[in-house]
């Protein structure tokens, strides 16, 4: 068994499902260069108070409730890939067969997902959340299935042998719907016109003609039509085999200047991305937002800017699937890094992931949500910059400062905790003593040192608590490195123990032997 | 109480002279005797879970540091606080769960905290402060050029007293930024939840700015980790959070060794400094407060290098 899945009228379905507050209203699709701009395509609230395709813009705008939007090939596109991923979410066998006609093989399907009633009723329920109101029909052979759903509303199935009954009462024109070149179309309305000359209105009428006549008057393409109109065509399916594209956008009529503004529109992309992805199972790990700007002079230079456009990549730890956390998070990045001129099109695109896997253990730890956490970072980033939130990575050099910043994830590997104990640093810090500890001014401390026989006696330095006699003093301990890089460093080391009135403090004291001068790099606590 | 009282007086058969004052008292403050609870019936807090805190005599003074409360740790400088810190993070992540450290001043010493033994992927650091670059390595240009602007400033002893006092208020409003970065950090990590520790470094803060902090924030902050295995541990130089700490710990340091040295440096029977090294810390803690007021104790541990073998 196949499956049609039918978008009618699939223009103003595309501008709809980009901008669902229009659906009560009556919109009208426009098409053509200023001022010579038609109407292309109408709801059925707009054919109700009399617009009508063909209508000039000047026309239509006399009424004054009309909504007029521009074709979009952006929604059209969107609009299709959420069909084809309707589609997919169902079989794996799947007919692009137009944009607002998508086939599908059901075949053993049935012990999967239900009874064929069920899954066209699920279909045509998956094309609505996607924001698609569709017909569906199931029927025998695909050509059959794809008459209906053009021809009936809603959900239709048709039994096995009963096709040439139910296609009975279609209309003759929609054996010609799909013709969408200007050649094609031109040789179909030929043909309708002959049918409609010799009385011929709907299916049945054609279906009843007497083949050698027919094959006499209209050749091998009246035989097909008839095969057609009778439902007994037999073809294979052209499954279609495109790489997964999870892309939406909008193209404003009037620039955005403003960034809340902004979040309304990224939220409904958002959500039909999420819904596209959840719809295939899969989540995302990355998320490409692209503005293109209306003033390039005015952006800001710190930004990574292509040909006018505005790009930020949002990197997940983790891939996840919520519309809501990637809205706040995309936010968050928009407050630190604005775009810095008007907004005219919005792109975002994400790179699909397979969902993450994860057992929690019962007597495991708690750990945070990853999802919360990736917030809770974003705004702690916002505040205090975005290198000074993370883990900690030691790097391989013996330099003081040899650490860099990482991503802190939520979810790291579960070890075994006597494995960590055979770890060297483990070993270090042993049950009996804990490891004395440094605290580091950052910036180091120019200090004064006053030296006795090479040997510092007094240290004076800017902050008042860091400064005194040297009660007690170890060292010097020679350090050098990197001296083959640019940024060689070489010192020597005094671990100091100072007298500030009745208190007593360790300091590290480093003399910098390359740039010169006496800085305290730190205080053991 | 009153259920006792109608008990009562029920049995003996005859009534008490204040029931019909108790009958009157409930039929104006409209109190029925179900929404009365005796206080005997009242529930009693359970007694927290009490963790190691990586220090064996810390754990033999207090038990350990409790979830779902604040410790307090307060000392000068050099009296152990941050190697009390380090063993706390990484007894936690021994334990498997994830730590966050909201640094005040961004003193923390990676090596430091390697050689404590805290698995670095569990540990969340926020360090707090000015913009600095990440990890940038201290070389011959980048060392003069980041204490230049501090030198130039700070460093002159000759500056005349107002050049001091813009100084001052200078250093107290980035205490003042650092300490609202602290707290808003504190507060949104706390509400992400899922961390076993989350340690408040705010030991070099000055202790008038670390005041400011409103009690109701410790309040919140207590009442937040309540019933979470969370365990909010706050270094400071003095105590600030009141009675919103659950235990408070003091420690300090034994300074008898080193006046020794001293007095052995002065009779000139002293080793060369470079035969010296240095080993670690006597600290000395004492027990301030506890969640079952038992009396203050103290206890004296030694920490000891990373180098120090």
């Amino acid at each position: 068994m196949f499956a049609c899945i039918y978008v009618p009228n699939f223009l103003v379905a595309a501008a709809l499902r980009a901008e669902p507050e229009l659906k009560p209203r009556p919109v009208a699709i426009l098409e053509g260069k200023p001022p010579l701009e038609t109407i292309i395509a109408v709801n059925e609230n707009a054919s109700r108070l009399g617009i009508a395709p063909g209508m000039t813009k000047s026309q239509a705008e006399l009424c004054t409730e009309l909504a007029l939007r521009p074709r979009s090939p952006l929604q059209e596109s969107s609009a299709h890939a959420a069909l084809l991923d309707c589609a997919q979410s169902f079989s794996p066998c799947v007919e692009d067969t137009t944009c607002d006609t998508v086939l599908v093989d059901l075949a053993g399907m049935e012990s999967l997902l239900g009874s064929l009633p069920e899954i066209s009723r699920a279909l045509c329920d998956r094309a609505a959340v996607l924001g698609l109101n569709a017909n569906v029909a199931v029927a025998s052979n695909p050509d059959a299935a794809l008459l209906a759903a053009r021809g009936l509303f809603g959900v239709t199935v048709i039994p096995s042998g009963d096709e040439a009954a139910r296609l009975g009462s279609l209309p003759i024109k929609v054996l010609f719907a799909n013709q969408l070149d200007e050649e094609e179309k031109k040789q179909s309305d030929l043909r309708l016109e002959t049918l409609a000359r010799w009385g011929i209105r709907d299916l049945r009428a054609l279906a009843a003609l007497p083949k050698v006549s027919l094959s006499e008057r209209l050749g091998q393409e009246g035989l097909r039509l008839q095969q057609l109109a009778r439902g007994a065509t037999s073809r294979t399916l052209v499954p279609m085999e495109e790489p997964m594209l999870f892309e939406e956008s909008i193209e404003l009529e009037h620039p955005i200047v403003l960034l809340e503004p902004l979040a309304f529109l990224l939220n409904r992309l958002l959500e039909q991305l999420c819904t596209r992805l959840g719809s295939r199972a899969l989540c995302t790990q990355e998320l490409r937002l692209t503005l293109d700007l209306e003033n390039f002079s005015l952006f800001n230079q710190q930004s990574k800017i292509n040909n006018q456009q505005f790009v930020r990549t949002l990197r997940l730890p983790l891939p996840m699937l919520d519309p809501k956390v990637f809205l706040k998070l995309l936010q968050l990045d928009l407050n630190a890094h604005p775009p810095g001129a008007p907004i005219l099109k919005i792109h975002l695109a994400a790179e699909p992931a397979r969902p993450r896997s994860a057992q929690g253990g019962l007597f495991l730890p708690p750990s945070p949500e990853p999802e919360k956490m990736e917030l809770t970072l974003a705004r702690i980033a916002g505040m205090v910059g975005e290198n000074k939130v993370g883990a900690l990575e030691l790097l391989d050099t013996h330099h003081p400062e040899g650490f860099r910043m990482q991503r802190f994830v939520a979810e790291a590997p579960q070890t075994n905790p006597r494995e960590t104990n055979t770890d060297s640093a483990s070993d270090l810090a042993d049950e009996t003593s804990a490891v004395t500890a440094l605290r580091r001014f950052r910036p180091p401390l120019r200090a004064n040192v006053t030296l006795e026989n090479n040997q510092p006696v007094h240290l004076a330095c800017r902050k008042k608590e860091v400064q005194g006699d040297v009660l007690w003093k170890a060292g010097p301990w020679r350090f050098s490195g990197d001296w083959w890089e640019r940024e060689a460093w070489s010192r020597d080391e005094w671990d100091l123990a100072l007298r500030n009135g009745e208190t007593i403090s360790f300091y590290r004291v480093v003399r910098d032997l390359l740039g010169g001068g006496w800085f305290v790099e730190g205080m053991y606590d | 109480m009153s259920s006792a009282v109608v008990s009562t007086s029920a049995a003996l058969g005859r009534p008490f002279a204040f029931d019909g004052e108790i009958s009157a008292i409930k039929k104006q403050s409209k109190i029925t005797p179900a929404s009365v609870i005796p206080a005997s019936r009242l529930e009693i807090r359970p007694a927290p879970e009490m963790v190691p805190s990586g220090i064996p005599a810390i754990d033999a003074l207090t038990g350990g540091l409790p979830r779902g409360c604040l410790t307090e740790i307060c000392g000068p400088a050099s009296s152990g606080r941050t190697t009390m810190l380090l063993a706390a993070l990484a007894a936690a992540t021994r334990r498997g769960e994830f730590c966050a450290l909201i640094d005040a001043s961004d003193a923390l010493d990676p090596q430091s905290a390697f050689a404590a033994g805290i698995e670095l992927d569990r540990l969340l650091w926020v360090r707090c402060g000015e913009e600095t670059q990440p990890g940038c390595p201290i070389s011959r240009t980048s060392f003069a050029r980041e204490v230049g602007k501090a030198s130039q400033s700070a460093f002159d002893f000759d500056r005349t007293r107002w050049k001091e006092n813009v100084i001052g208020e200078k250093a107290s409003r980035h205490s003042e930024h650092r300490l609202e970065q602290v707290l808003r950090a504190t507060d949104l990590l706390l509400e992400s939840g899922g961390f076993g520790l989350i340690v408040l470094d705010l030991s070099d803060l000055p202790p008038q700015a670390a005041r400011r902090v409103p009690l109701t924030t410790w309040f919140r902050y207590r009442r937040t980790i309540e019933h979470t295995p969370t365990i909010l541990l706050a270094i400071e130089q003095h105590p600030i959070a009141g009675s919103c700490s659950s235990l408070l710990l003091k420690l300090d340091l034994l300074k008898n060794e080193l006046l020794k040295n001293e007095a052995l440096h002065a009779t000139q029977i002293f080793r060369p400094t470079h035969a010296q090294l240095f080993t670690g810390l006597d600290i000395s803690a004492e027990l301030i407060s506890r969640l079952d007021r038992k009396p203050a104790r103290s206890v004296a541990f030694a920490t000891k290098t990373a180098w120090a073998g």
